[in-house]
């Protein structure tokens, strides 16, 4: 491939509109789920995108693949900008993308049978010849690991390992280059999610296969991905590759996200002073940084201007704090959090 | 653990059956543990395994009249047997003793009535308070569990909490008659990870403070390991594993604990494939005989097939149940 960046995501903007204020004769409201985001994926890399809740991680995912709205920005597949594409450019996107939904039974129709379900797929978009299909699905099966015995069976006699790579199975069937997964392995057994993760793995692998991995499941994130991009209310406040933004966050969300984490480690405990708070809601957004509220390192100055991404290199961060920030001490890295209560932070601030 | 002391709980041969249709399928099968006083024990399997149930039964709120308990004995720390408690005994026993909060919060909260009122009136059902007097314990526990602003937050309505406040609702609740005993059923899956460790170090505060006990229900073995003491893993309606945190996690002897540990993502350096268990969990009605993990364990054999194995105790307070137990004193781990 002779370029090599498969999507290249463009301060892409995401705006739901709400109601009036005022008995309907206020100012005209508007929800601002994502917020300039950027992002780049190249041909068989994976890039996790975490988040708790209301970040609008699912939002991006959609809008990429022109599933939902999408109010700015630039969306390019192979440098063709596929925001604002219709018919023919659309149908294209359609054929090379596909999404892996989070609930497993809820993306399935439970009226028709594996066989069927998949086969529907490799039709619509004219993937195998019609007398072909059954042999096509066979492959498809075979390739995610389902038994071939279960192609006449529905959704309901199958578990939700077993929907889940019919999910995918459905995805793979168009042969894309992109695969948007959204929480895709959330609702499964860790014994079944392995197994999951190990087929996305090897898919990436050999089929040089561009993924977007949606999680909240860090440790996840971790194994299955090269680069991981962290969001917060709608913003990316941390990018880079995934060992050096586990190894040394820079953004205090990331790291409070990262502590977190309940691990089998003797050495590591429950944080003595967890991140405080949730996330607030989008509606009203804090000035500034939209982290400063609960962040432990809060100052004046966080209220002033959102902070730009920085950092020299692949690993970036948004926080006047953190390496190449306004406020970093010369290139250190972030500083250590302080324990101060929210209250004596709300004051500072 | 504090084996000298009494347990506040102490469960012996729990079973459950599922009865319709003339026949009977065993949902859980002879379940034993203790709960010592200050104590958080933390009770591990996948879906279908039989935890939730088997806190459910020894609660007696099992959630289908097809559902009986079949056998067993649940005795509190006074020696009375909570399934053999008349209907009367068993309502005091239920908010008194054991406390019990859940995976949704929003469910088990009355909708229409302010979190304070409902908190309130718990207390002066159990413990025939005033109005006002129930009302300050009320603000008391609401304040205890980190509910900022008690005063005005009481008169709020479970919808215009959040979800981690939500919980704390919910904790308050199951605590506002001072129980000896929590129950609770995997109450962080459906939160953040920052807000899950909030509640995890408020049940660890809750503990050391009140020497509350509790029960903690989860499918997520980081959080057993962060939070608990000691563990009992579940497999298909029986326990498999039980015993201290650091014995079963660092020396599994069950196939199905050591697979389970070699499942988290984050061991052996956190890259390659993640370890799996081939495939899936029997369903109920449907067991394989002997060992009910043989058709998925790499070290099954003839014996596995045919025979049960009993519940053997392979370190002080370490039992499982595996014919060929991993990480034998011979074969020390890691």
């Amino acid at each position: 491939m002779s370029d090599p960046i498969l999507l290249d995501v463009r301060d892409l903007r995401v705006e739901f509109a709400m109601a009036r204020s005022g008995l309907g004769f206020g100012a005209k409201q508007s929800l601002r789920a994502v917020s300039d985001v950027s992002m780049t994926v190249a041909p068989g890399e994976t890039v996790g995108l975490v988040g708790e809740s209301g970040s609008g991680k699912s939002t991006f995912g959609r809008a990429v693949l022109r599933l939902g709205p999408l109010s700015g920005g630039q969306v390019l597949l192979d440098g063709q900008d596929m925001a604002h594409a219709r018919g023919a450019d659309l149908a294209r996107l359609r054929r090379e993308t596909a999404m892996v939904f989070q609930d497993p039974y809820g993306a399935l129709n439970p009226r028709l049978t594996v066989g069927q379900t998949i086969g529907e797929v490799l039709r619509v978009h004219g993937k195998a010849a019609p007398d072909g299909i059954n042999a096509r699905v066979g492959e498809l099966m075979d390739l995610v690991g389902l038994d071939r015995s279960l192609m006449d069976r529905r959704p309901g006699d199958l578990s939700g390992g077993q929907c889940q790579r019919v999910g995918i199975a459905r995805a793979l069937a168009i042969e894309p280059r992109l695969i948007v997964a959204d929480e895709c392995v959330a609702a499964l057994d860790v014994s079944i999610q392995g197994q999951i993760i190990n087929l996305l793995m090897d898919l990436a692998r050999r089929v040089d296969l561009g993924m977007i991995f949606i999680a909240h499941d860090l440790g996840m994130v971790r194994r299955l991905c090269d680069r991981i991009a962290v969001m917060y209310l709608g913003r990316i406040v941390e990018e880079g590759p995934t060992g050096d933004v586990f190894a040394s966050p820079r953004h205090p969300y990331t790291r409070s996200l990262i502590e977190a984490i309940p691990e089998i480690d003797p050495d590591r405990h429950l944080p003595r002073h967890p991140l405080a708070g949730e996330p607030p809601s989008p509606v009203n957004l804090p000035p500034g940084c939209a982290f400063h509220p609960r962040c432990p390192l809060a100052t004046p100055e966080c209220r002033a201007a959102v902070p730009p991404l920085v950092g020299a290199g692949a690993h970036r961060a948004a926080c006047i704090y953190a390496p190449g920030g306004a406020l970093n001490v010369a290139g250190t890295t972030l500083p250590e959090t302080t324990n101060r209560t929210p209250t004596e932070r709300m004051e500072k601030c | 653990m504090n084996d000298d002391r009494t347990p506040v709980l102490r469960v012996r041969d729990l079973s459950v059956a599922y009865e319709g249709r003339g026949s009977s399928t065993s949902i859980i099968d002879a379940v034993s543990f203790d709960l010592h006083p200050g104590e958080i024990l933390g009770i591990v399997g996948e879906s279908g395994s039989g935890k939730s149930m088997t806190c459910r039964a020894l609660m007696r709120l099992l959630p289908s009249s097809m559902l009986r308990v079949t056998g067993g004995t649940v005795t509190l720390a006074d020696g009375r047997d909570v399934l053999a408690l008349p209907a009367r005994d068993l309502t005091r026993v239920r908010g008194r003793r054991i406390g019990m909060i859940f995976q949704n919060p929003a469910s088990h909260l009355d909708p229409v009535m302010s979190i304070g009122r409902q908190i309130a009136e718990t207390i002066r059902h159990h413990k025939g308070v005033s109005r006002r007097q129930a009302w300050s314990n009320m603000l008391d526990i609401l304040r205890q569990v980190g509910i900022p602003d008690p005063e005005s937050r009481a008169n709020a309505y479970t919808h215009e909490f959040s979800g981690g406040m939500r919980q704390r609702a919910m904790i308050a609740a199951a605590l506002a008659c001072d129980p000896e005993i929590l129950i609770a059923d995997e109450p962080t899956t459906a939160l953040d990870v920052t807000v899950q460790a909030q509640i995890l170090r408020l049940l660890q505060q809750l503990r050391d403070e009140r020497g509350l006990s509790i029960i903690f229900i989860t499918h997520d073995l980081g959080v057993v390991y962060q939070l608990c003491d000691t563990v009992a893993v579940m497999y298909a309606g029986r326990l498999c594993e039980y015993g201290p945190k650091h014995e079963v996690i660092a020396r599994p002897r069950h196939h199905y604990t050591a697979g389970l540990v070699a499942c988290q993502p984050g061991t052996d350096g956190g890259s390659g494939p993640v370890h799996t268990i081939p495939g899936q969990p029997p369903v109920a009605g449907d067991m394989p005989g002997g060992c009910r993990f043989h058709p998925r364990c790499e070290a099954a054999d003839a014996l596995c097939k045919a025979k049960q194995p009993p519940l053997t105790e392979a370190a002080p307070g370490h039992q499982h149940a595996c014919h060929h137990p991993a990480h034998t004193d011979a074969q020390e781990a890691v």
